[in-house]
């Protein structure tokens, strides 16, 4: 799996789903409500998102609701990777089964700055800041949940199982 | 050593005789719900994988949200998700209430494995099933297969003991408990209610515990079925449905937590979370522009009574809107042959339709620092509205008393 390399976007601690996209907005095609996403304390977040870019975060990020349009609108910005101290339950698997890397690590959110280029290798969870020289280790993703990123999500991934038959 | 009620479901429903806490097991489903909030999604993926559904009765599609749409983009969902239940042959239930309370209603039984598209699916352990919310990926692969794969939750044991006090409520021992716990206090844990007090428990008390599990980020909120939930499905015309797990007397519990029923107060959630819980007597006097009675929490039969019984006679502050939504056309056509509605109606309430109504802000949406007293389940941000408004969550008792008097007020203080 490719190295994903971006620009660090950075969130505190339990940001939950009605701040990744607030519950009105649910009803919206996923391209309008991408717009929405982060509204209620970073109303400029869509606008200013550079695609390719990394969210950090602190604990329990994605907490709240099932709502698979948080990571859906994340990944339709171009979220290439959320790094945080840890997860809630379900958002973490969504964003799993949407493709997107999401690894915990500690420390990450203290030791990164806002705007910083960073590196991560998904299968060891290794998280390189480029500017600091220094790497530092995330939580490193079960197989089966990595097959799943590689295809793209869960649905690519069944899809291919469906085809070849695995 | 013994198993949890959760190890032994998910058991059964894996083909296995023994699993533990920590196993990741692949277990069949008794039964999938999905909803308007995120049907689309689920539809799109599932029908992304060209197949077929693996059991047409055993699936749900339920209009509740942003029912009756009163945006095109509503309808659009909606027409979508009808040609779908239609074509594929489930369940349609079309704005018939919140669809945790129709699925109670109507289809899950004590030991069953049910995922829906909805967190607050964990409101299904009040009668002692294996609930849980999942995304809409997850959904539609299990509409697919009928199975997901769950790692076996650790259970927390929380054991309740005495009697709760007068004007004290099972959705003020669930605040207290997530208080304590803090939001993410029981990610990826099933939280156990027993104890001798559990049996003490009325059902719609229960599953207003269960639902607001997922608020300490617990994956279940499980009660083990008894004599009171016989009684429930008795009323359902469900006797002899389900199987009654219960815990082992040497289960192993990953934590421990006694519960004093008697020492609870009336307790609150103030804003912008749910882990932010205060006794109500701390925060009184707030000033308040909406109410709101309802939701897959507390907007069963049972909580409607509570609120009636405090308006009766009296009217709803008239600097404020007081918002009802029965859960189901089932509470609603009950409250109605009580009386409650028209009672709602007297004192000056606006009784919605069956719906998730101003939970979620698909009704009685908050302007900019307007506050909200509600009997639902989550005060955050921009939940209900403007990012600047607030929103505080109590019993359905501490809601009515303070739509009465226009701020928020102690419960206890009303009768003195």
């Amino acid at each position: 799996m490719a190295v994903i390399h971006g620009k660090v976007w950075k969130f505190g601690d339990n940001i939950d789903t009605d701040i990744i996209i607030p519950a009105r907005y649910l009803i919206l095609p996923i391209e309008e409500a991408k717009e929405k996403a982060m509204e209620p304390i970073r109303p400029s977040f869509s606008k200013e998102f550079e695609k390719s870019g990394i969210i950090i975060a602190g604990r329990n990020f994605g907490c709240g609701s099932s709502r698979e349009q948080a990571p859906a609108v994340l990944r339709a910005l171009g979220v290439s990777a959320i790094v945080a101290k840890t997860f809630a339950r379900i958002f973490f698997r969504n964003t799993i089964n949407l493709g997107i890397p999401a690894i915990e690590c500690k420390e990450a959110c203290d030791k990164i700055e806002e705007g910083e280029e960073i590196e991560i290798e998904p299968e060891t969870g290794k998280i390189k800041l480029l500017k600091q020289a220094i790497t530092l280790q995330g939580s490193k993703l079960p197989p089966f949940l990595l097959e799943i990123i590689k295809d793209g999500g869960l649905i690519p991934h069944l899809k291919k199982r469906l085809i070849i038959g695995v | 050593m013994g198993k949890t009620i959760v190890e032994k479901i998910l058991g059964r429903a894996s083909g296995k005789e023994n699993v533990s806490a920590g196993e990741i097991v692949n277990a069949k489903i008794s039964f999938l719900m999905t909803n308007d909030a995120v049907g689309e999604l689920t539809v799109k993926a599932f029908e992304e994988l060209g197949t077929e559904v693996w059991d047409r009765e055993r699936v749900a599609v339920i209009l509740d949200h942003f029912v009756p749409a009163t945006t095109e983009n509503a309808a659009r969902v909606h027409s979508l998700l009808r040609a779908f239940a239609k074509k594929n042959g489930t369940h349609l239930l079309d704005q018939e209430g919140v669809c945790h309370q129709v699925m109670i209603e109507k289809f899950v039984v004590p030991g069953d494995v049910v995922i829906g598209t909805d967190s607050h699916t964990c409101t299904y352990g009040g009668i002692g099933a294996f609930a849980t919310g999942i995304g809409s990926t997850d959904g539609a692969a299990a509409m697919a297969t009928g199975e997901l794969w769950f790692k076996v939750p650790e259970t927390i044991n929380i054991e309740l003991s005495g009697t709760l006090k007068e004007h004290v409520y099972p959705k003020d021992v669930i605040l207290k408990i997530i208080g304590d716990l803090g939001a993410d206090g029981a990610t990826y844990k099933a939280l156990q209610f027993s104890g001798k007090s559990a049996k003490t428990i009325t059902n719609a008390g229960r599953f207003t515990m269960c639902n607001m599990a997922i608020e300490a980020g617990a994956k279940v909120g499980i009660f083990e079925p008894d004599e009171i939930t016989q009684k429930f499905l008795k009323e359902r015309g469900k006797e002899d449905g389900g199987e009654f797990f219960e815990s082992d007397l040497d289960a192993e519990y990953c934590d421990f937590i006694p519960i004093n029923l008697q020492e609870i107060e009336p307790k609150i959630a103030c804003p912008w979370s749910v882990d932010n819980v205060k006794p109500v007597a701390e925060v009184e006097g707030i000033e308040i522009n909406q109410a709101f009675a309802g939701s897959c929490t507390n907007g069963r039969l049972e909580d409607l009574e509570v609120v009636a019984k405090i308006l009766k006679g009296k009217k709803v502050n008239p600097d404020i809107r007081f918002l009802i939504a029965p859960a189901s056309r089932k509470v609603y056509q009950q409250a109605l042959k009580a009386g409650f509605i028209n009672v709602f109606l007297e004192a000056g309430v606006t009784v919605c339709n069956p719906s998730c109504s101003a939970c979620f802000g698909g009704q009685g949406t908050l302007w900019k620092d307007e506050v909200c007293i509600g009997s639902h389940n989550r005060n955050f941000r921009a939940r209900m509205g403007h990012k600047d408004s607030k929103v505080y969550l109590a019993s359905p008792e501490t809601v009515a008393v303070s739509a009465i008097t226009g701020k928020i007020t102690d419960p206890r203080r009303l009768k003195k």
